[in-house]
């Protein structure tokens, strides 16, 4: 498209930001775990499902990361949320269908979905 | 468009594909489909991430994971643990070399944590091919500004009250400049960018066209629209075909775009952009050769005055910048003048990009505010010397610059110290040397370039360089005489005073500095005839340890001009009358029984 105006060039720069967005580290962290018994559990069903709800909802300034086994095994798929200065929450036995309410609820809300939290730490 | 998750760059610079990053950039891209990631994880090339030594370099967000050295056979695991399990793959990350400790972020590893980012703000951060991640970053915001909110004069304010100089190597305030050419009566104006980059081992202006190439647009459309100008030259040299490929697509994305054609955004502004591709002759990096190259002409100096900005490119005002200097404009006009004054010392404001080269741990580019010392330079960022060697000097500003030692470790580089140590900001090569370095060599080797790219145009030039390496070359070979030095400098003065343009005028810089510097050195040369630093080869002798030589008589065998016997009985001997010193019989000893003196 062509830009004429300052309009035109904001609302390139709005769609592009998803292009570079994943690269500045986003506000928001989400963190699954993705060992051999999260895997073995349904983490990698989680992650896309986490995914597709991020993008159905236009959420962008979200970092979604994958860490290795934590020790907690029997509680996978485990699903930690950290949102700028407040604690680590750690959800266990997650399964895709829980995904939109924690996102909704968690992430975009800022409420804890308190039924499948099994740990903070600050 | 589908969420990434994570962002891999891989780095597409010059230096790092010459070590294989396009293989790896394909196998990851293969392996990445493999495992079903592609639609979770993207793939982007980049330009130079600046840490050269350690290519080819993968980067992994949004961790900030920096991987280097990365090999195809790395690949699969890269993926499956860093991909797929979140494990850093520890083998692959950066070890600092004193305390070897693995850095797992980007950002944390002193190379970069030390560095203030303006020029190269997004090399190795984005995509230069795609301008729409130019966008994302602010790209094309300032001139959008300026266009729409700022006058002209406004526009040149704010470079004026930023206190950018040229970066090219002159040092010149760059709102004065365009001041000059602004002013200048005349309906046609130009402005050019200056990527004829030259100096040996200097290759900050490259990275930035590779990397960033939209920044140099921007900037030089800003430069434009304040000095009234409407169309610009881009004077590239043909050995940088990389860079010229990336500004061929940035100016046709540009203008794809409308952001570069007539009546930009709706506006009076209009501007046209071309790329003139150099022959790679030293002497066109000076500005009125440049122009007489860009003309067609041969690339020769003129006297100045009539300035370019009165009398420029087919004669009409004209406005030069280096390559570093536009890049920089575009944040000076988003952030303001007064932001950009605030970095730096008082007379150098901003910071500078340098290429760190020579018997240095980490070499490749860095950016640092001025005043930043020499020892942060080549110790914090750099890693200090090779193999911990200790460190003799540093040449800094290439051929046109001088050498400095170790008392000047602690200088804050800007431009005036630096000129007041003898030597320049230059473009911003920085040559790290060490104990084994010669410095009667180095400044024969920095002049033998000087001299063959002098142009022939003006005598003090042409005849004076020739002499002074003649003489150097006498001293080198250990025909030289005390006199000699005399002869030496005062050539060296008379260069520097009486050339026409700045190849002349900073040529014998490296002589005069390594004269005041280490003047004992050349001394030795001549009267003890001996190299202590063993470079200079018609000064040392191979001589082979009886004691040490097994008498396997590898060395014999593989003498080119067959000097040294000896048999199973007798220790081998080399012929001093016949070596010709090329210092085979030591590389191919595996008893380090040969040895130089």
């Amino acid at each position: 498209m062509k830009v004429k105006s300052l309009e035109d060039l904001r609302k390139i720069k709005e769609n592009a930001k998803d292009l570079t967005s994943a690269r500045s580290g986003g506000a928001t962290r989400v963190i699954v775990g993705m060992g051999t018994c999260g895997i073995a559990a349904g983490a990698r069903e989680v992650m896309t499902a986490i995914l597709e709800e991020l993008d159905r909802r236009g959420l962008r300034d979200v970092a979604v990361e994958t860490t290795g086994c934590i020790g907690m095994c029997q509680k996978e798929p485990l699903v930690d949320i950290i949102r700028p200065g407040e604690p680590r929450i750690t959800y266990g036995d997650v399964s895709p269908g829980d995904v939109p309410r924690i996102i909704v609820e968690h992430l975009v809300n800022g409420r804890v979905v308190e039924d499948k939290v099994i740990g903070q730490t600050d | 468009m589908a969420f990434y998750r994570a962002h891999v760059l891989v780095c597409k610079g010059t230096g790092c594909s010459a070590s294989g990053s396009s293989s790896v950039f394909d196998a990851l891209g293969e392996e990445i489909r493999k495992r079903g990631l592609d639609q979770e994880v993207a793939l982007v090339e980049t330009g130079c991430h600046g840490m050269c030594e350690m290519g080819p370099i993968v980067v992994i967000y949004p961790e900030g994971s920096l991987y280097c050295r990365v090999s195809v056979d790395d690949v699969p695991e890269i993926v499956e643990e860093h991909l797929y399990k979140g494990r850093l793959v520890q083998r692959l990350l950066y070890t600092t070399p004193d305390r070897k400790v693995k850095v797992p972020r980007y950002r944390d590893i002193p190379f970069y944590s030390k560095q203030h980012r303006i020029a190269l703000r997004n090399c190795g951060y984005i995509n230069p091919d795609n301008i729409e991640e130019y966008i994302a970053r602010d790209g094309y915001a300032a001139l959008a500004k300026a266009l729409t909110s700022m006058k002209p004069e406004e526009v040149l304010s704010e470079v004026k009250t930023s206190g950018l100089r040229g970066r090219g190597g002159g040092g010149f305030p760059t709102g004065l400049k365009w001041e000059f050419c602004r002013k200048a009566p005349g309906d046609k104006k130009y402005v050019i960018c200056n990527a004829d980059e030259g100096d040996p081992g200097a290759f900050m202006d490259r990275s930035i066209l590779e990397g960033d190439p939209h920044a140099v647009i921007e900037g030089m459309m800003l430069g434009a629209y304040a000095m009234g100008a409407d169309e610009g030259y881009i004077y590239c040299r043909a050995e940088y075909p990389l860079a010229i490929k990336r500004l061929v697509g940035a100016i046709a994305q540009a203008e794809e775009f409308g952001l570069i054609g007539d009546n930009v955004m709706d506006t009076d502004f209009s501007f046209h952009l071309h790329i003139k591709e150099g022959a790679g002759a030293f002497v066109c990096g000076e500005e009125t050769a440049l122009m007489a190259s860009i003309e067609g002409e041969r690339g020769m100096p003129r006297p100045r005055p009539p300035f370019p900005a009165n009398k420029g490119l087919w004669g009409k005002p004209s406005n030069i910048n280096n390559v570093e200097t536009w890049a920089n404009v575009p944040n000076i006009i988003r952030n303001g003048g007064s932001w950009f004054a605030s970095i730096g010392t008082e007379k150098s404001k901003g910071t500078k990009v340098f290429a760190l080269t020579g018997k240095v741990n980490n070499t490749g580019l860095v950016e640092v505010p001025m005043g930043t010392t020499i020892r942060d330079i080549v110790f914090d960022m750099g890693g200090g010397i090779l193999k911990d060697r200790k460190f003799k000097a540093v040449q800094i500003g290439g051929p046109s610059g001088g050498c400095l030692t170790e008392e000047h470790l602690d200088l804050p580089v800007d431009y005036e110290s630096l000129t007041a140590a003898g030597a320049i900001m230059g473009s911003g090569g920085l040559v790290v040397m060490d104990e084994d370095t010669c410095m009667v060599d180095v400044s024969k080797f920095f002049l033998e370039f000087t001299q063959r790219e002098s142009c022939g145009k003006c005598v003090p030039c042409r005849e004076g360089t020739k002499q002074m390496l003649l003489i150097l070359e006498k001293i080198t070979s250990g025909k030289g005489r005390m006199e000699d030095l005399k002869i030496l400098e005062d050539l060296a003065v008379m260069v520097k005073e009486m050339s026409l343009c700045g190849l002349g005028q900073t040529a014998p810089n490296p002589v005069l500095t390594t004269l005041r510097y280490f003047r004992d050195e050349y001394e030795t040369h001549i009267r003890d005839k001996k190299c202590l630093a063993k470079a200079c080869s018609a000064l040392i002798s191979y001589l082979i340890d009886p004691d040490k030589c097994k008498k396997c008589g590898l060395c014999a065998k593989n003498c080119p001009v067959k000097c040294i016997s000896g048999d199973r009985n007798t220790p081998y001997v080399i012929d001093q009358e016949k070596c010709i010193k090329c210092g085979t019989c030591l590389e191919v000893c595996p008893f380090q029984a040969v040895f130089k003196e």
